[in-house]
């Protein structure tokens, strides 16, 4: 028994590609996370002097539009309230994007390259029969790119030859857009059909709560590995995070030993993080975990194995034992906060 | 699907890519990474699909489990990896071109209309290109749902999943209706090695060999690259020999 459905490669459209832009908002119904405002940046610059437009779709997201109405640089504000895109199925929310690219024919089509935008983005793709583009770092010119390959040892330029440009990128390397100064326009479209609905239901979400920074955004984050040695030694790192008013990261292997929750994970296949300080904490440095972190402004490094890969990228490397060193740099930091 | 609750045969995507472990190097021309006399493997994300549909099939789950790869002739050494490890048999559509995940989602949905399955599963992304899309492409291509970077798969019935997804900031659990694409994150399994007399079995089980023309799909791909370069080298930094040191540098940058 199969059920291949029909394919949902839609007709050439109708309209003429324009170089404007459409950005996917990513929200919780009631705020829009910081990263649209780094990829209506990137959008903003494919577009150039064309306008740029959000999506909110979601369920009584008005909030969420209005946000995203106030943004600098977004003209429009497209809205698809609908009990189908109340959570960010990325099936539903691919039908809602592909319904306003066919209707406003859109050049481009960007969201942030978070967990959410890597499951939608290729979704449409196979929707609009494009070529999707990843984790985009730099934008050269309307149809050329940059991303990294290779866990980012290597930047490869790209041009695309598709009529609709589908990208995620990076928000780590373009700057936020200011948060107000805009007046969009908000406009309700039309639920569009959601051919899967029934096939994928939401369940239930666990999500880890902090009073920390937002790892992805933080300006500053500490971060600890296997030289841990276990979850309780990680208060240690708690307490410092805190008094630089960071964000508390992990490698791998600290994920994997069951140290610290996976939504800490920084490196290839977790966050990438550029904070203005990163403070690695027992930590070799492996590849795919300097692929979550080289960008970062200062990084330091603590680590008692002079050997570590990770003090070829340190600004700041000290070679010892981390559970004296992490308590010392605690309380000396401490002191001059509370001197200041 | 089989009646007595069992899914039925299973697909897996497998990739042959640079050894995660390999430093990659920058042609001098820019056209690419070298690629020639350096240590290749099993995509570490395919290795843990396989494990999962291998555990499927030992759970009773699955009935059959078939390598499907995309790729250069060599690649047969890294789908006879997949069936050592437990899959039954291999289809290789070779090609030598780049792969680009479009066209191997293309690939991907013509073989699972042939064999019918009732689950693909796919690494969450390669990598060498880092793209994270062919599963997603390929649930688009076939009308059918996604469950992406799962960290664990459960059957609710015959004809459904659910599939716990890593999220930022924590997991996601959804209910997918058979059949189904799901990639796999890291933390699905932990894939097993395998054994001697396996890796000698493996060599008697059989595997296809088509190639791209056959499904009708041109391996040319709309997005071409221009070149590839190092990434920027950070300035050689300086060992601190105290942590007072550490504290007045930071301090000298403005950071405390």
């Amino acid at each position: 028994m199969l059920n291949v459905t029909q394919n949902l490669v839609r007709a050439t459209p109708r309209l003429a590609r324009s170089a404007s832009a459409l950005v996917i908002a990513e929200h919780d119904n009631s705020s829009l996370a910081k990263a649209t405002r780094h990829a209506v940046s990137a959008a903003a610059a494919v577009a150039g002097s064309d306008p740029v437009a959000v999506l909110v779709a979601g369920s009584n997201c008005s909030a969420v539009a209005d946000a995203a109405a106030a943004i600098d640089g977004v003209s429009q504000v497209l809205v698809v309230d609908a009990p189908e895109v109340e959570h960010p199925i990325a099936e539903n929310l691919a039908a809602a994007a592909a319904a306003a690219v066919e209707a406003h024919g859109f050049g481009t089509v960007a969201a942030a390259a978070t967990v959410s935008g890597k499951n939608v983005i290729p979704r449409i793709g196979a929707l609009l029969n494009a070529q999707p583009i990843s984790e985009v770092v730099e934008v050269v010119s309307e149809d050329t790119f940059v991303r990294p390959i290779y866990a980012g040892n290597a930047l490869a330029t790209v041009k695309s030859s598709d009529p609709v440009k589908l990208m995620t990128v990076r928000a780590t390397n373009f700057d936020a857009a200011p948060a107000d100064g805009g007046s969009a326009d908000i406009v309700a479209m039309d639920a569009p059909d959601f051919p899967l609905a029934d096939k994928v239901k939401f369940v239930s979400a666990e999500l880890s709560q902090s009073d920390r920074p937002d790892l992805a955004s933080a300006p500053v984050v500490v971060s600890g590995g296997r030289g841990l040695k276990s979850g309780e030694n990680f208060a240690m790192l708690e307490k410092l995070a805190d008094l630089l008013g960071g964000a508390m990261g992990a490698s791998r292997a600290a994920v994997d030993e069951g140290m610290v929750n996976n939504a800490l994970q920084i490196g290839q296949t977790g966050l990438i993080v550029a904070p203005d300080l990163y403070i690695a904490v027992g930590i070799s440095g492996a590849i795919q975990h300097l692929a979550g972190m080289k960008d970062s402004k200062v990084i330091v490094a603590i680590n008692k194995d002079a050997e570590a890969p990770i003090f070829s990228v340190a600004d700041y490397g000290l070679e010892g034992d981390l559970f004296q060193i992490v308590p010392e740099l605690t309380e000396k930091i401490a002191a001059i906060k509370s001197a200041a | 699907m089989a009646a007595n609750g069992a899914f039925g045969r299973v697909l897996v995507g497998v990739k042959r890519v640079i050894d995660y472990a390999v430093k990659v190097r920058v042609k001098p021309d820019k056209s690419g990474v070298e690629t020639v006399n350096v240590k290749h493997s099993l995509n570490p994300f395919c290795e843990i699909a396989v494990e999962e549909a291998v555990r499927m099939k030992e759970a009773g789950l699955a009935t059959e489990v078939v390598a499907v790869c995309v790729g250069p002739k060599k690649a047969q050494e890294n789908i006879r990896s997949a069936l050592a490890m437990g899959a039954d048999r291999g289809i290789h559509i070779e090609t030598d071109e780049e792969v680009a995940p479009l066209n191997v989602a293309r690939i991907l949905a013509e073989v699972a209309k042939a064999e019918e399955p009732s689950m693909f599963i796919l690494g969450k992304q390669a990598i060498d290109d880092d793209s994270n899309q062919t599963g997603q492409l390929l649930g688009g291509f076939l009308g059918w749902p996604q469950g992406t970077m799962a960290s664990k798969i459960e059957p609710v019935s015959d004809t459904a999943v659910h599939v716990t997804r890593e999220i930022d900031g924590g997991l996601e659990t959804l209910e997918l209706s058979l059949p189904a694409v799901v990639t796999a994150d890291l933390r699905l399994n932990k894939p097993r090695f395998a054994a001697l007399p396996n890796i000698m079995k493996a060599k008697r089980k059989k595997i296809d060999a088509k190639t791209p023309a056959d499904f009708g799909v041109d391996m040319a791909s709309s997005l071409q690259t221009l070149e590839v370069n190092e990434p920027p080298v950070r300035e050689a930094g300086i060992m601190v020999g105290s942590v007072d040191e550490l504290v007045e540098k930071l301090k000298g940058d403005g950071l405390i």
